[in-house]
């Protein structure tokens, strides 16, 4: 065995030594790095609910309540299969609008309502000009929202 | 489109306009630290080859 | 077509071939901005849910790409390097780091910017992220590694296996968004299924992340030329380069460098 071949073997013992490593490292932390969860799994449970933690969906179509006089505001999040009410009192991000994806940072209280501290909006991955969607929107053909596709995992 | 526009950036100028200077100043950076790098090899070479013609 | 390449592994052919090249491809990179600028910021119309905001698009996912891009070829190098001990491989693997962090640097800091109007907030530690941090400090230490080894052969090794070892984190940014419920959005362009972005849109990104990768070949020939004579301080084609560079009475071609 030449030298170059015993340094090709060992470059290649080690990218696959640390490959390894870190797959299963990945899987061993898969659940500690979801960023959110969705109300199904709220309502399945595995949501805790001793300490804040984030929940992620699209805000319901004609749910948006505001409270005259202030900032708070209550709605409900949906991912297709279940629903959480969230309350916020604070500044909502641009895109927070009907039908968008948020992310809603906070406590599930024990009456089932969902206190947020924080309310960050989740955009898609869609470009286009005002008139490209409002067209697609007519014609039925606008791309559906994805972007919870791990709702059901 | 017309040059207010262009600034305001619907209402989104000061962020767009500090991703794209920010940038600029970066990209920039790169280009004179390069060149700055150069001038000093080349000073540094000269001057050690000046000294070996000297030494000779 | 091999000549051409083992030409091109000697320091001498390298610095020649290298030198005619970066004019030219430094002019079609100032081109290409521009041309990718004015239909990015001028020419593209805004879009339906961001407004003028998704703008920082064209110089952040270039960015993003770029820290991706310069990092696995800082490992390819590394590796060529390693195995077949070939100097030019070092210097390419060294001189690309700084401009990897900078990339990577402006990936991170424009994706803040865009973020606090649109999301909500400047940072969240979702993985995509988290992973291009992750990314920022495997570049910081790259560069701190080269710079704390004195002799230039145990710092390239060293350099390396570090950028051999990071580059698992490179796919792992790149399916972070697929991977896990991320805050950040999932890909956009390299998607098979359907066009997610409008072509008056796709075009400057494009042109924009081609200007990129050019302007990071062009640095990358400066750079490596630079360190190229230093390495090479000692020897005759070098110093050859330099008597001519004399200011002499009777030639004055200092352009020739």
């Amino acid at each position: 065995m030449t030298p170059r071949q015993r340094r090709m073997i060992w470059v290649a013992v080690i990218i696959t030594g640390v490959s390894l490593a870190t797959f299963l490292a990945l899987a061993a932390f898969q659940k500690n790095l979801l960023y959110f969860y969705t109300p199904s799994q709220v309502q399945a449970g595995e949501a805790p609910t001793g300490y804040a933690f984030r929940v992620g969906g699209l805000v319901e179509k004609g749910s948006v309540k505001r409270q005259p006089d202030s900032l708070a505001v209550r709605f409900t999040l949906t991912d297709g299969n279940a629903k959480v009410t969230v309350f916020y009192d604070g500044i909502l991000p641009d895109l927070f609008r009907e039908g968008q994806g948020i992310i809603a940072i906070g406590q599930l209280q024990p009456d089932g309502l969902f206190k947020a501290s924080q309310v960050l909006a989740k955009h898609d991955e869609n470009y286009m000009p005002p008139e490209v969607a409002d067209a697609l929107k007519k014609t039925g053909a606008m791309p559906t929202v994805d972007e919870f596709k791990g709702a059901n995992r | 489109m017309t040059w207010n526009e262009f600034i305001h950036m619907g209402g989104y100028g000061a962020y767009v306009w500090s991703a794209y200077g920010l940038t600029a100043i970066v990209l920039t950076w790169n280009w004179v630290s390069t060149l700055l790098r150069k001038r000093e090899v080349f000073k540094a070479l000269q001057r050690s080859l000046k000294q070996q013609e000297n030494l000779s | 077509m091999w000549s051409f390449f083992h030409k091109l592994a000697s320091p001498k052919h390298f610095y020649r071939i290298a030198g005619a090249w970066i004019p030219w491809l430094g002019g079609i990179t100032l081109l290409l901005m521009v041309v990718g600028l004015y239909l990015g910021l001028w020419v593209a119309p805004p879009d339906y849910q961001q407004g003028d905001s998704y703008r920082i698009m064209f110089v952040h996912v270039p960015a993003a790409w770029m820290s991706l891009f310069i990092y696995v070829f800082m490992a390819v190098c590394g590796g060529i390097g390693l195995i077949w001990n070939m100097k030019m491989a070092d210097i390419m693997a060294m001189t690309s780091a700084p401009i990897g962090a900078s990339f990577t640097f402006l990936a991170l800091v424009t994706g803040s910017i865009w973020g606090k109007p649109m999301w909500g907030t400047w940072w969240v530690w979702d993985a995509r992220l988290t992973s291009e941090l992750i990314l920022l400090f495997l570049y910081l230490g790259y560069i701190a590694l080269q710079n704390a080894i004195e002799d230039p052969r145990t710092a390239a090794r060293a350099g390396a296996i570090l950028a051999i070892v990071g580059s698992v984190n490179i796919p792992i940014i790149h399916y972070s968004v697929e991977w896990w419920n991320t805050l950040h959005q999932g890909p956009t362009v390299t998607r098979m299924d359907k066009p997610a972005i409008h072509s008056s849109m796709l075009w400057p990104l494009l042109l924009m992340a081609l200007a990129f990768q050019l302007y990071f070949f062009t640095l990358l020939l400066m750079r490596a030329r630079v360190e190229l004579l230093y390495r090479e301080r000692r020897s005759r084609w070098v110093r050859e380069l330099m008597g001519n560079l004399q200011p002499s009475p009777l030639s004055n071609n200092r352009e020739v460098i």
